[in-house]
């Protein structure tokens, strides 16, 4: 077995240490699948801990009433009269129908605890009905309600607190009332359409995310609209013209310095230049595109520089020695070849940007706004703002709606890198 | 390519020329300041555009210190209307605003705050005083022994602060000192219960006695330093501006208790529970009639100037003060604001209505 000089030969020693490598082959791999595993229980745990929490905020409680609308107790004449509609007392006609219901609620405490289980917002939807139909005037007719956000919440948890009472903001009586309602058949649960429709407000069963995320878009338009074409423009210069000196390496370093700097400090930036000089009003869609167009330029020239670099010169040579002008190079070969890649870094940025709260806050986009922008001139949140706003909102109902608005934040997420990786599937050319 | 660009280039300079229209006007009031009026504001910012032809303002959370910075920088669209407020605006800064040309401030209290020192319903309700808290929450405290000496924070279960609190450990869920809530803590509890140990009140005094003014200010000082320094050592925990946190973490954690905003007690009744303090428990009514020692009046303060100019300003204040909003029935009382009294309300409104400036 041993040779000569009494050690191993070559493939002896091979053999021997090859179950070793063998098993350290295994670990190897081991730790990669145990790295994954770890990422997606993570992913996994996140995910469960959202949609448990939030998918209830996407039903919501109805309940139905038969409401008279009676012209004295409304103070409306002519249904037909904008100005007496905008003044009506819509409140009473809802009392009066609850009162009807349930006449052993007589004490001031009892009333309004009863008054209670409709939510206020319910005036506001009577009033367009009868804006649309002037003929329900002195008539009854069942409609079907928004409920208060504690009814809400105790009707979604009535079934899961079985045993123990349930414990939420809402009294035995109320609860003897919502449950006569229940066997009444008038309470429903539908599916929630003003959580889509409607923008931010503080009783939850009326605050929906449709103004945060039209304030997302709109100041995501602006971010795309500058940080692209500013962006690829000073990628081109810098790969094709820029001469290699001194100064074009510190310009390169103070780009790669830009892309580290944490986020809040371009929202600081922002204050005092769009804010403090310009004088630009707070809140604007307008001036959060122009704060986040600071924060992922740098992201989308290094990206854009990588892939202009990754065109293979021989087509520029083939262009230029076809007789093509420098410009007719970059414009006809090397930007249409460098495309996926661009976009692909730029998509990042831009998603990046959709997440960020920190600069936002500096500048004013932190704020209760309720009607829905549309302008980049009208006062605007951003998605990731709502969610934060909800969260430090003191009612319960908020909690779920705060996991439904990071459901939709996630959405918003992943068909805009779907429509990254689409892109580059159709642009990408291989040569 | 050429049309693209030629495309960017002309969005970009309408939306340019927008921009510069736009600054000219507003059509809606801005309203900055204190996170523990936010819930009130918006609250009525949200019915007032419901319910009338205004559009909705705009409110914005940034503590009452920022908020009293940006409402005082000038008369002009681009500068605040309102700036709620957690506590009366300072000398100090009615002389910046004056500064910048903002003269004519009205004051408006709207109604009060009680701060809660709570702990999870589960858990035994605590009878608390103020110098309890004092004792268990400062960084230095005078030595049990006697004498007039400091020593660091030796106290590491409220049975030894006080031997009819139960054997538990110190573990106090905080907000950070920039909020608004911490400043209230510190000043309405901690140093009324450093005020109860005599000695200590003894500087104050003597602060406020001396005629040097130098000397005046170091005892103004040293006091402050005793009496307004939390301590450090984990008993204490900064949990973030979010109340929403505190109350689940108490939740987790029936041992430890939590400094919070009376509306977060009221909206949570079921899972928390305020402790007394010197006797009182937080209730809506121990707090409207002063008896729960631990409370703070709110306030917004309104630019005279831009009344007229920004549309809607006089109606919004009408909203605010009227009786279905902050009266002892109104709608904000149901979002945990203690109401003023019928005839400060009166006073108030009519303040309101011929604009009396500061």
């Amino acid at each position: 077995m041993t040779n000569s000089n009494g050690t191993l030969s070559t493939a002896e020693k091979v053999n021997k240490s090859l179950q070793k490598r063998y098993r350290a082959e295994k670990r190897f791999r081991a730790y990669g699948i145990s790295a994954i595993a770890f990422g997606l229980l993570c992913l996994v745990v996140l995910f469960t801990d959202i949609i448990s929490k939030g998918h209830s905020a996407f039903f919501q409680t109805y309940v139905k009433l038969d409401i008279t609308f009676d012209p004295t107790e409304m103070g409306v004449d002519d249904p037909t009269d904008a100005n007496q509609l905008a003044t009506a007392d819509y409140d009473s006609l809802i009392r009066n129908a609850l009162k009807e219901q349930f006449p052993e609620a007589s004490g001031r405490r009892d009333r309004r605890a009863l008054y209670a289980v409709v939510s206020n917002g319910a005036a506001f939807t009577l009033r367009e009905q009868l804006k649309e139909n002037p003929q329900l005037l002195n008539q009854t007719v069942p409609m079907w309600m928004l409920a208060d956000d504690d009814i809400d919440t105790y009707v979604k948890h009535r079934d899961d607190a079985q045993g123990d009472t349930f414990a939420g903001r809402i009294s035995e009586k109320q609860m003897g009332w919502v449950d006569t309602l229940i066997d009444n058949n008038q309470v429903e649960s539908r599916f929630n359409t003003t959580f889509f429709t409607s923008g931010d407000s503080r009783e939850p069963e009326q605050a929906g995310i449709l103004g945060a995320l039209v304030g997302s878009l709109l100041t995501l338009v602006v971010t795309i609209l500058l940080s692209f074409p500013i962006g690829v423009a000073a990628a081109v210069y810098l790969e094709e013209y820029a001469p290699q000196n001194k100064f074009t390496d510190f310009i390169e370093v103070n780009i790669n310095n830009l892309a580290a700097v944490p986020s809040i400090i371009f929202g600081l930036l922002g204050l005092a230049i769009f804010i403090g000089f310009f004088e630009m009003q707070r809140s604007l869609p307008l001036v959060g595109g122009l704060v986040l167009t600071l924060m992922t330029l740098p992201t989308i020239i290094i990206s854009s520089r990588a892939a202009i670099k990754a065109v293979p010169p021989s087509v520029r040579d083939a262009a230029l020695g076809l007789g093509a002008s420098k410009m007719q190079m970059v414009l006809h070969h090397v930007l249409p070849l460098a495309m996926p890649g661009m976009l692909t870094g730029a998509i990042i940025g831009f998603a990046q940007a959709l997440g960020e709260t920190a600069p936002l806050l500096m500048i004013g986009m932190v704020a209760f706004v309720v009607d829905i922008p549309g302008a980049i001139t009208d006062p605007a949140t951003a998605l990731p703002v709502q969610i934060f706003l909800w969260s430090d909102s003191p009612e319960r109902a908020f909690v779920e709606r705060t996991s439904a608005a990071i459901m939709v934040l996630l959405a918003f997420l992943i068909s805009m890198n779907t429509l990254a990786i689409w892109l580059r599937r159709r642009l990408e050319r291989r040569w | 390519m050429k049309k693209l660009i030629s495309t960017i280039t002309m969005l970009a300079a309408t939306s340019a020329i927008g921009m510069q229209a736009h600054a000219q006007s507003r059509d809606y009031i801005n309203i900055v300041g204190s996170s523990t009026v936010y819930p009130f504001s918006t609250v009525v910012a949200e019915r007032f555009g419901k319910s009338t032809q205004f559009k909705t303002p705009k409110v914005e959370a940034t503590g009452s210190g920022g908020g009293i910075k940006l409402f005082c920088q000038g008369i002009g669209v681009q500068f605040p209307d309102i700036t709620n407020a957690s506590r009366a605006i300072k000398s100090s800064e009615v002389d910046m605003c004056k500064e910048n040309g903002v003269k004519g401030i009205v004051e408006v209290l709207i109604g009060y705050d009680g701060i809660v020192i709570g702990n999870s319903a589960n858990a035994k309700q605590l009878d608390l005083s103020r110098k309890d808290l004092f004792l268990a929450l400062a960084k230095e405290v005078p030595d049990p022994k006697g004498g007039e000496t400091l020593i660091e924070n030796p106290y590491k279960m409220w049975s030894e602060v006080n031997p009819s609190l139960p054997k538990r450990k110190i573990e106090v869920l905080g907000p950070p000192p920039t909020s608004g809530t911490r400043d209230a803590f510190v000043e309405l509890v901690m140093e009324e219960g450093c005020k109860e140990i005599d000695w200590i009140a003894n500087i104050e005094k003597q602060s406020k006695a001396e005629s040097d003014a130098t000397k005046s200010k170091q005892l103004k000082n040293k006091f402050k330093g005793i009496c307004h320094t939390v301590r450090e050592d984990g008993a204490f925990v900064e949990a973030g501006e979010n109340d929403n946190l505190i109350v689940q973490k108490l939740n987790a954690n029936p041992n430890a208790l939590g400094i919070f905003g009376f509306s977060f007690l009221d909206q949570n009744i079921d899972q928390i529970q305020g402790s007394a303090i010197d006797g009182q428990a937080p209730t809506f009514e121990s707090i409207a009639d002063g008896a729960y020692p631990v409370s703070r009046p709110l306030y917004f303060y309104v630019k005279k100037a831009h009344v007229g100019m920004i549309p809607g300003i006089r109606e919004y204040l009408a909203e605010f003060t009227s009786k279905k909003t902050a009266g002892e029935e109104g709608y904000l009382t149901d979002k945990g604001m203690i109401p003023l009294s019928e005839d400060k309300l009166d006073a108030v409104r009519e303040k309101v209505e011929s604009l009396t400036t500061l």
